[in-house]
């Protein structure tokens, strides 16, 4: 999230998309509940289903899944044609007054595709997609190396210019009309039109004072254009502008209790910690990585831009020194060697595929049930058939541990013939440790243990840290290859087998390693502190950090996220001092776009940082996310961590792999064709992988119903079928289908059905339902389905012989999003039959 | 008027006179009602381990935090404290108790040898040498110290990592350190999906 779930009662207007908070985040929807008593805030809900959230919301509308960027694009366009946008905003904290190169093309213009695109590769060279320099100038590159942003770009305050951001955009959407979002969505055109002028109504005749929030969740990131869907949102926010403000922003509303953090911290194989970058192969040395990681500054000349990502290496220095202390030396550039390169995709479906092809041999699997999980549930119980060895951590059975003796292997017959070694190691409850989760508001916040492990369970991390020592005794004693990064590891914890984890986030802080000053203030930190925030780092080794947007998160002061002041002295819900939230405790992101160009906020009864020009400080109910001393006439972006200093509504070069500007493609399986290019209906840059167990359906062999898989408030993921108060209050698995289709196939409420896909089968109770309806797509009409997702093989329920101990993930295919990774888990096409 | 339990108890435990009827000491559950089991209880501060609203809850359990007395956990409820759910739990925040104590845990180390139909114990050392031993093994045999390209990569394809949606930042930041440290580049985590 931008902001945060307190902040939601600062809001005008609600796009509520791609997300149910009603239903999968009751406590945080409380405040989306305040805005509508206190300040008549409306809701708008777009979902696939009439969900509880919609039956609070102003207007609903129901959506194909899928379909998301139609909409959006349409609501863009919409904005556009009324006049509903910020001006002022747009032209001075956006990036709509650059001038784009003159040989870029958008997809209205080249078959389905932006220009630089090889159909035979299915790889886009994307020089094209840079911004002109000022006065004609090259862009300057080194030879060979595609040209980087320019310095000076090029701009038009006017918005005239035909090749400038704005009309690119304007010209972009305008084929994304009421009509044209019908036939994709499914959504009635006057309904859309009513969505439209609700949410853009915020803006009317230009009035700045309100303020719109975008609210989604998985809804949007399960798709093979995820990241452009968001994108879309981010887009129509910068468009209104309503990022940086009280009740505003893009607010992602993450899944789990740790899965913010789990994203910073870097559990994932194409960053480290704090957004860095991983370095590639081609990277010769440390100084190499940094040329490359570290963006320069790129904007019109007359302005500033803070490019606070020119701080790479100090970040990255400190991270080395953190890992490998001593041994990270400026000599060795920092230890650059011990880090793996990566230059491919090692993503969550690629791991997958390279086990089901014997390239990944042993895996560990802690709280996380893979099988379950999925895409495509059946490929991954293939995959760890071939596996030498699996190691799973958990507190109860789940799917995974047990793939060995699931309900596939048994009916094929081969138990005896799986060669992999299972080992399952039992692990402490929330209760049982203490340590920090990060919400989806930024806010880190430390929780105790409470009661001791049950029978012979151990703490998570200490049994991590027991295989790493032993791991690394046995390199000490019988050698092996390239040991140099194990043996070096830092590991100083007062219990090196259990590491209290307060020692660790003190660690992930950062300290001074010899004495710093400040040069400005004189204020000095002594050797061995804890630093109080990220702009002490330093790149010469003299400071270690183990996650740089986690600085000042345990200081001198103490552990900060185990602060427990409530008070909230504006009364905005920015309880500055509840917790910790990252970075530097600010709790809404890009606050300074609250203010106009002068500094002064946009609306004087939301106040959250303003320029004081007595002190000559930016000042206020939140901590300023900008140069606290520069001052507004000095033009310096909000948006800080871009080299533009401005919001990217042309998202140039490589920020995305499949466009500057959000497309709508159909998702990889589709009831139609992609009414906006035929030739290129979908995402151009998803790969599909091609074994065995990777097939795809079409309409033509009878997969003809959109199936969406969904959550029920009762039930968490993978985890409360173990549950006995969960399990009581939904018993059962269920699929939701619409009346009307359930009369045509004579199916009655509580009947079994069979959902299929190219990929499996689902066996679960039909709940009859006027909650989902036919829809009209393309003239044709479709149905769609839901399926919640909570039961699997192991569980309760499964245990009685009460559900056809069947996952929903049998469903759904590979197929994943080119930019973050994620698969296509809604909007997939199936049969329905009654069994 | 059909008498509650209570008044029931209320009734019946007048002196010692119960006992004699009963042939019980019913005294004990009379105390019981007069007091509230979570007015002698410890108060925990923690977090709701489920979605990412990240509720305050606060874990009443009985005993003093001796050493010779095992914490027993007794209630769960929201923390009328914490700004975002002041107080408030959903269907899943307000069975914790039940997850808490709950008779499927798991509570010994358990392995499927190659060929298995079934779960075998394993002690603790066991279980974590062979696992050591396979991690250093598989790590050594696929090892890649330069690619194709004769570029250093240091880099290991053949261990994965898969992490959980609940695991704590500090358990998060161990695991990133080890795995980068062993060459591990199939690192991925619940975030991703």
């Amino acid at each position: 999230m931008t902001n945060g779930w307190v902040d939601i009662k600062n809001t005008d207007m609600m796009l509520i998309m791609g997300g149910n908070p009603a239903e999968n985040h009751p406590c945080g929807f409380k405040w989306a509940i305040e805005a509508k008593r206190n300040r008549n805030a409306k809701i708008i809900s777009v979902d696939p289903r009439f969900t509880r959230t919609s039956s609070v919301a102003d207007l609903f509308c129901q959506i194909r899944a899928g379909s998301d960027i139609a909409f959006l694009g349409g609501v863009i366009n919409y904005a556009i044609e009324n006049n509903r946008i910020a001006k002022d905003y747009l032209v001075n904290f956006t990036n709509a007054a650059f001038v784009v190169k003159n040989d870029f093309k958008l997809p209205g213009d080249t078959d389905g595709v932006f220009s630089g695109f090889d159909a035979g590769k299915h790889t886009y060279d994307r020089a094209s997609w840079n911004y002109a320099a000022a006065g004609g100038a090259a862009n300057a590159g080194a030879p060979g190396a595609p040209a980087p942003l320019p310095e000076k770009v090029d701009y038009d305050l006017t918005l005239q210019n035909p090749n400038c951001v704005f009309q690119l955009l304007k010209k972009h959407y305008s084929r994304y009309t009421p009509e044209m979002v019908e036939r994709i969505t499914g959504i009635p055109k006057d309904q859309f039109l009513k969505a439209a002028e609700m949410y853009t109504s915020i803006r009317k005749d230009g009035d700045m004072k309100m303020a719109g929030t975008i609210i989604y969740a998985v809804g949007w990131t399960q798709h093979s254009f995820g990241t452009q869907i968001i994108r879309t949102a981010a887009m129509l926010q910068l468009l209104l502008g309503n990022v940086g403000r009280a009740g505003g922003g893009v607010n992602a509303l993450r899944g789990h209790s740790n899965i913010q953090g789990a994203t910073d911290m870097a559990g994932l194989f194409d960053t480290l910690p704090g957004y860095l970058k991983v370095p590639t192969p081609g990277d010769a040395s440390f100084d190499a990585w940094m040329k490359r990681a570290t963006p320069t500054s790129s904007k019109p000349a007359p302005w500033d831009s803070w490019n606070y990502y020119g701080n790479t290496p100090k970040f990255t220095v400190s991270l080395l020194k953190a890992m490998y202390g001593d041994a990270a030396t400026k000599q060795n550039g920092w230890a650059f060697d011990y880090l793996p390169k990566v230059d491919r995709d090692y993503s969550w479906t690629h791991l997958w595929d390279d086990m089901y092809n014997g390239t990944v041999k042993g895996m560990l699997a802690f709280g996380m049930n893979g099988v379950a999980i999925g895409p495509d549930s059946n490929k991954n119980i293939d995959a760890l058939k071939k596996a030498e060895w699996l190691v799973v951590g958990e507190i109860y059975p789940d799917e995974t541990s047990e793939f060995w003796k699931s309900p596939r292997v048994i009916a094929q017959g081969d138990m005896k013939q799986i060669q992999t070694t299972v080992y399952r190691l039992p692990c402490a409850g929330f209760a049982e440790k203490d340590g920090s989760f990060t919400n989806s508001a930024r806010w880190l916040l430390w929780k105790n243990a409470a009661v001791p492990m049950p029978g012979d369970c151990r703490l998570d991390h200490g049994i991590v840290a027991q295989i790493f020592l032993k791991v690394r005794d046995l390199y000490k004693k019988d050698g092996g290859k390239f040991p140099d990064p194990i043996m070096n590891l830092t590991w100083n914890y007062s219990d090196r087998l259990n590491p209290p984890l307060a020692e660790v986030l003190k660690e992930m802080n950062g300290k001074a390693l010899a004495d710093l000053e400040d040069p400005a203030t004189k204020q000095q930190i002594k050797a061995g502190q804890q630093l109080p925030g990220f702009a002490w780092l330093k790149d010469d080794g003299t400071t270690s950090c183990g996650i740089w947007i986690y600085a000042g998160s345990f200081t001198e002061a103490g552990n900060q996220t185990a602060r427990r002041d409530p008070s909230d002295p504006s009364g905005m819900g920015v309880h500055p001092g509840w917790g910790w939230s990252w970075p530097a405790n600010r709790r809404v992101l890009y606050n300074r776009a609250s203010c106009d160009v002068d500094g002064k906020p946009w609306d004087p009864s939301r106040r959250q940082v303003w320029w004081n020009e007595t002190t000559q400080k930016w000042v206020g109910n939140d901590v300023p996310d900008f140069k606290a001393d520069s001052h507004p006439k000095d033009h310096m972006g909000p948006f800080i961590m871009n080299p533009e200093g401005v919001g990217r509504i042309f998202a140039p070069l490589g920020a995305f792999a499949d466009g500057p500007f959000p497309e709508h493609y159909e998702p990889i399986e589709s009831p139609i064709v992609n009414p906006l290019h035929a030739g290129q209906s979908t995402n151009p840059m998803v790969t599909r992988f091609k074994d065995a167990d990777d097939k795809f359906g079409t309409t033509k062999d009878g997969f003809n119903v959109v199936c969406t898989t969904f959550r029920l408030t009762e039930h968490y993921h993978y985890w409360t079928k173990n549950n006995p108060m969960n399990v009581q209050l939904v018993p059962e698995p269920f699929i939701e289908m619409a009346a009307e289709m359930a009369d045509e196939m004579g199916i009655r409420g509580g009947e079994h059905v069979k959902v299929s896909s190219a990929r499996g089968e689902y066996i679960a109770k039909a709940m009859v339902t006027k909650r989902i309806k036919s829809m009209m797509i393309d003239g044709k009409k479709t149905y769609q389905i839901g399926i919640p997702f909570h039961w699997g093989y192991r569980g309760i329920a499964e245990d009685e012989g009460k559900t056809a101990r069947n996952l929903v993930n049998s469903l759904t295919h590979t197929a994943a999003d080119p930019n973050a990774h994620t698969p296509e888990f809604k909007g997939f096409l199936v049969k329905v039959e009654k069994v | 008027m059909n008498p509650t339990r209570r008044d029931f108890l209320k009734l019946t435990t007048v002196g010692g006179a119960a006992a004699a009827v009963f042939g019980f000491d019913l005294k004990p559950a009379y105390a019981q009602l007069r007091v509230l089991k979570i007015a002698r209880a410890n108060e925990t501060r923690s977090t709701c381990p489920y979605c990412a609203v990240g509720c305050g809850t606060i874990i009443y359990t009985i005993g003093d935090r001796a050493k010779n007395v095992t914490a027993q956990v007794v209630h769960v409820e929201g923390d009328p404290d914490h700004p975002t759910n002041r107080g408030t739990l959903c269907p899943k925040g307000a069975s914790l108790e039940q997850d808490i104590l709950n008779d499927r845990r798991l509570l010994k180390p358990q392995v499927r040898r190659p060929g298995g139909t079934q779960w075998e114990d394993i002690s603790w050392d066991d279980a974590l040498n062979e696992i050591a031993a396979r991690v250093k093994k598989t790590r050594d045999e696929s090892f890649i110290e330069k690619d194709a390209n004769g570029h250093t990569v240091n880099r290991t394809e053949s261990i994965a990592w898969i992490g959980g949606c609940t695991d704590t930042n500090e358990f998060n930041y161990l695991v990133v350190k080890a795995m980068r440290a062993l060459g591990v580049v199939h690192l991925e985590n619940q975030a991703r999906v």
